[in-house]
């Protein structure tokens, strides 16, 4: 017998969860403020969560997916992308999504059950969230199979849980991505947890990373609490993809430090003492202890841009809940670009008025 | 003008398609070197090369996912199934993301793509190579479902569709891609879609069909004419969305209504035409309305499929029910 073939998957992790550089900084990470941009990015995606399970619990927003501890996979990732690149999330990258430009006013629309909160002003090519897990993965591939053909210098950037990686969709998707050596980066923001199903009971793999192996790509598993290394980890990962060199998955180590959603009661099914072990190695107090070691930052800067974030959000908020939500006719005039007769005598009868049609 | 067969003149209107827009591509399994299971894509990977005719992985669902993430990007795929039975595992895409990327995002992003299915019975093919799943994405809103009945009608209106600014569901009729050759011009005119196409006037029964089960619904036409009974008839082509004025007009003239499809009876689209006829036109009708239908059982295989399929002998037969009535 020989060995046909032979992998390794690497993890990295360039902060260790007590805040301490434990390896070489990557460039961006001399310079404090770049840094601070993504502490500052993390507490407003933290400071955005609880205010929409705030407004959730008091009824005016719709059942709403948490991102409690993941905050460095979805800053991490938007980090690392140029504008131009392309982002297709889940449904708990909120943090990715305001790096990339959505509004807070966009996040809160869209889970308040209004569709305009997926038209988003700013990144005009980013797709909205995914709620049927793991269905946008090939929606990616055939993005960056565009950025291809056309010859630009493009990525697609691509999240999905874990539980995501059972289904077909993804390994369909890493196959195809690999055959075309499409420029598209595959991230799976492993929180531990699928609703009620441990990591444990998803797969028997050893690691999620691997799923790269099959499909002839590049994988590989980033500390997910880390966000240095998430957005090292991922600019490479993308600079690959973008200059033909092929697509990566990669898993970044997580927690899910609050239920599935609002919706969900984790305590039926998940220790509290789990929970607990895991808030140690969360990501936003993990870059504050490393800041404060620098001496970037105290407690006055932690104070003022509490209070900047508190704001923000609660400005979003409020124009949000001004809102007046959509006509009925907004349900027919988006449904094709032109409104087929047929449904046009519908709209009629719903007492919809079609004027502004496009 | 040449004469062609179906199967050729999908081909001669991706070849135009292709030739008049740059971003039109071409996706399937064995659509390239070995021009597609049926040829429909023959040639086309000679002509416009790797970058517009791609060879994919076996994995029908993300075929779609694919073409759905070019269409979002502003180009036009024009994605094959091999056959319609495989084209389940597509649904999922093109029910939670096709048929409503520009409702979702409020037309900030758009799904201008075609899915090419052939589709239907009577070829004696094995198993899963017969289905008739017409009614399921006619069920589905957002997209637009096209069947057509003759060479140049697939002609037409495949280039309506790919031209369509929404996603398209064209399903090809298996029995029909080399069944009868007729003159098909290639001068790039689209048919529109949205309409039904009349192929037979008559002022005594409305005979109802689209795709291959028209040549025995003309046959029975014909058959009717005989017996000095006039017949109209009528090509649905676009199932979605449905042309129902032109079929509520013609029942309103002739009273009596008959619905012929190979796909199961139950929730087949004729009960949404049977529907909109008993809400729009019931007082116009002096018989019950006929569906000839295949049967609510599965698709049986070759050595039987001849029972299942509607016949001729059934078609005329519900029309002289129709015309019987009192």
């Amino acid at each position: 017998m020989t060995i046909a073939a032979q992998f390794d998957i690497s993890f990295t992790q360039i902060l260790n969860p007590a805040g301490e550089a434990i390896g070489p900084l990557p460039e961006f990470a001399r310079a404090p403020d770049q840094l601070i941009a993504l502490y500052r990015a993390m507490v407003l995606n933290r400071t955005f969560d609880a205010k929409a399970i705030a407004l959730q619990r008091t009824g005016r927003l719709g059942t709403y997916a948490s991102s409690l501890g993941q905050e460095a996979v979805a800053v991490g990732v938007a980090a690392a992308m140029r504008p131009d690149d392309v982002l297709l999330p889940s449904f708990r990258e909120h943090g990715a999504q305001l790096w990339r430009g959505v509004t807070l006013k966009e996040l809160f629309l869209y889970w308040g059950g209004d569709e305009r909160g997926n038209d988003f002003a700013g990144p005009r090519q980013d797709f909205p969230n995914c709620v049927p897990v793991a269905s946008h993965a090939p929606h990616a591939v055939g993005v960056a199979l565009a950025f291809r053909l056309r010859g630009e210098k493009r990525a697609a950037a691509c999240l999905f849980g874990d539980g995501a990686t059972s289904k077909g969709d993804v390994a369909e998707a890493l196959n195809m991505a690999g055959v075309w050596k499409a420029p598209v980066v595959f991230v799976v923001n492993n929180n531990g947890w699928a609703i009620s199903v441990p990591r444990a009971k998803q797969t028997a793999a050893a690691t999620l990373a691997q799923k790269a192996i099959a499909a002839g790509i590049a994988g590989e598993q980033v500390d997910g609490n880390d966000v240095i290394a998430v957005r090292t980890v991922m600019e490479r990962a993308l600079e690959r993809a973008r200059e033909g060199q092929g697509p990566s998955l990669i898993e970044a180590l997580t927690y899910r430090l609050s239920d599935h959603t609002t919706a969900d009661d984790a305590s039926r099914y998940r220790d509290d003492a789990e929970v607990s072990r895991h808030w140690p190695a969360e990501p936003v107090a993990r870059l504050r202890s490393y800041l404060a070691r620098c001496h970037s930052w105290d407690k006055d800067k932690e104070e003022a841009l509490l209070q900047e974030c508190s704001h923000a959000v609660d400005r979003a908020a409020d124009d949000y809940l001004a809102t007046p939500p959509l006509p009925p006719a907004a349900m027919f005039d988006r449904a094709y670009a032109v409104l087929p007769a047929d449904l046009a005598e519908q709209a009629a009868a719903a007492g919809a008025p079609m004027e502004g049609a496009p | 003008m040449t004469e062609l067969s179906l199967v050729q003149a999908v081909n001669l209107a991706l070849k135009r398609a292709m030739a008049d827009d740059s971003k039109v591509l071409v996706l399937g399994e064995d659509v390239g070197i070995d021009g597609g299971v049926f040829r429909a894509t023959d040639g086309l990977l000679k002509l416009y090369g790797e970058q517009r005719v791609l060879d994919t992985p076996l994995a029908e669902a993300s075929i779609a996912g694919v073409s759905i993430g070019l269409a979002a990007q502003g180009f036009r795929p024009v994605a094959e199934i091999q056959f319609a039975g495989f084209a389940y595992s597509c649904i999922d895409q093109l029910i939670n993301h096709a048929s409503r990327l520009r409702a979702r995002t409020r037309g900030r992003l758009s799904c201008p793509m075609v899915l090419r299915l052939p589709a239907g019975g009577g070829i004696k093919a094995v198993e899963h190579h017969s289905e008739s799943p017409e009614a399921m994405f006619a069920h589905i809103p957002g997209l637009k479902v096209v069947i057509p009945s003759s060479p140049a009608r697939a002609y037409g209106l495949l280039l309506s569709a790919i031209r369509d600014p929404d996603p398209v569901v064209f399903l090809e009729p298996t029995r029909l891609y080399r069944a009868a050759r007729e003159n098909v011009e290639d001068d790039g005119v689209g048919l529109p879609l949205e309409r039904c196409a009349v192929l037979r006037a008559g002022k005594n029964v409305t005979l109802v069909s689209w795709g291959a089960m028209l040549k025995e619904t003309l046959e029975a036409a014909e058959q009717l004419a005989a017996e000095n009974i006039e017949a109209e008839v009528i090509d649905v082509a676009t199932l979605k969305p449905l042309d129902a004025a032109t079929i509520l007009q013609s029942v309103a003239r002739t009273g009596r209504l008959v619905i012929v499809h190979e796909a199961p009876l139950t929730c087949g689209f004729g009960a949404e035409i049977a529907a909109r006829v008993a809400e729009r036109a019931l007082t116009s009708l002096l018989a019950p309305i006929e569906r000839v239908a295949g049967y609510d059982t599965m698709m049986p295989y070759p050595r039987t499929e001849g029972f299942y399929m509607p016949s001729l002998e059934r078609i005329v037969a519900a029309a002289r029910r129709a015309m019987a009535y009192t």
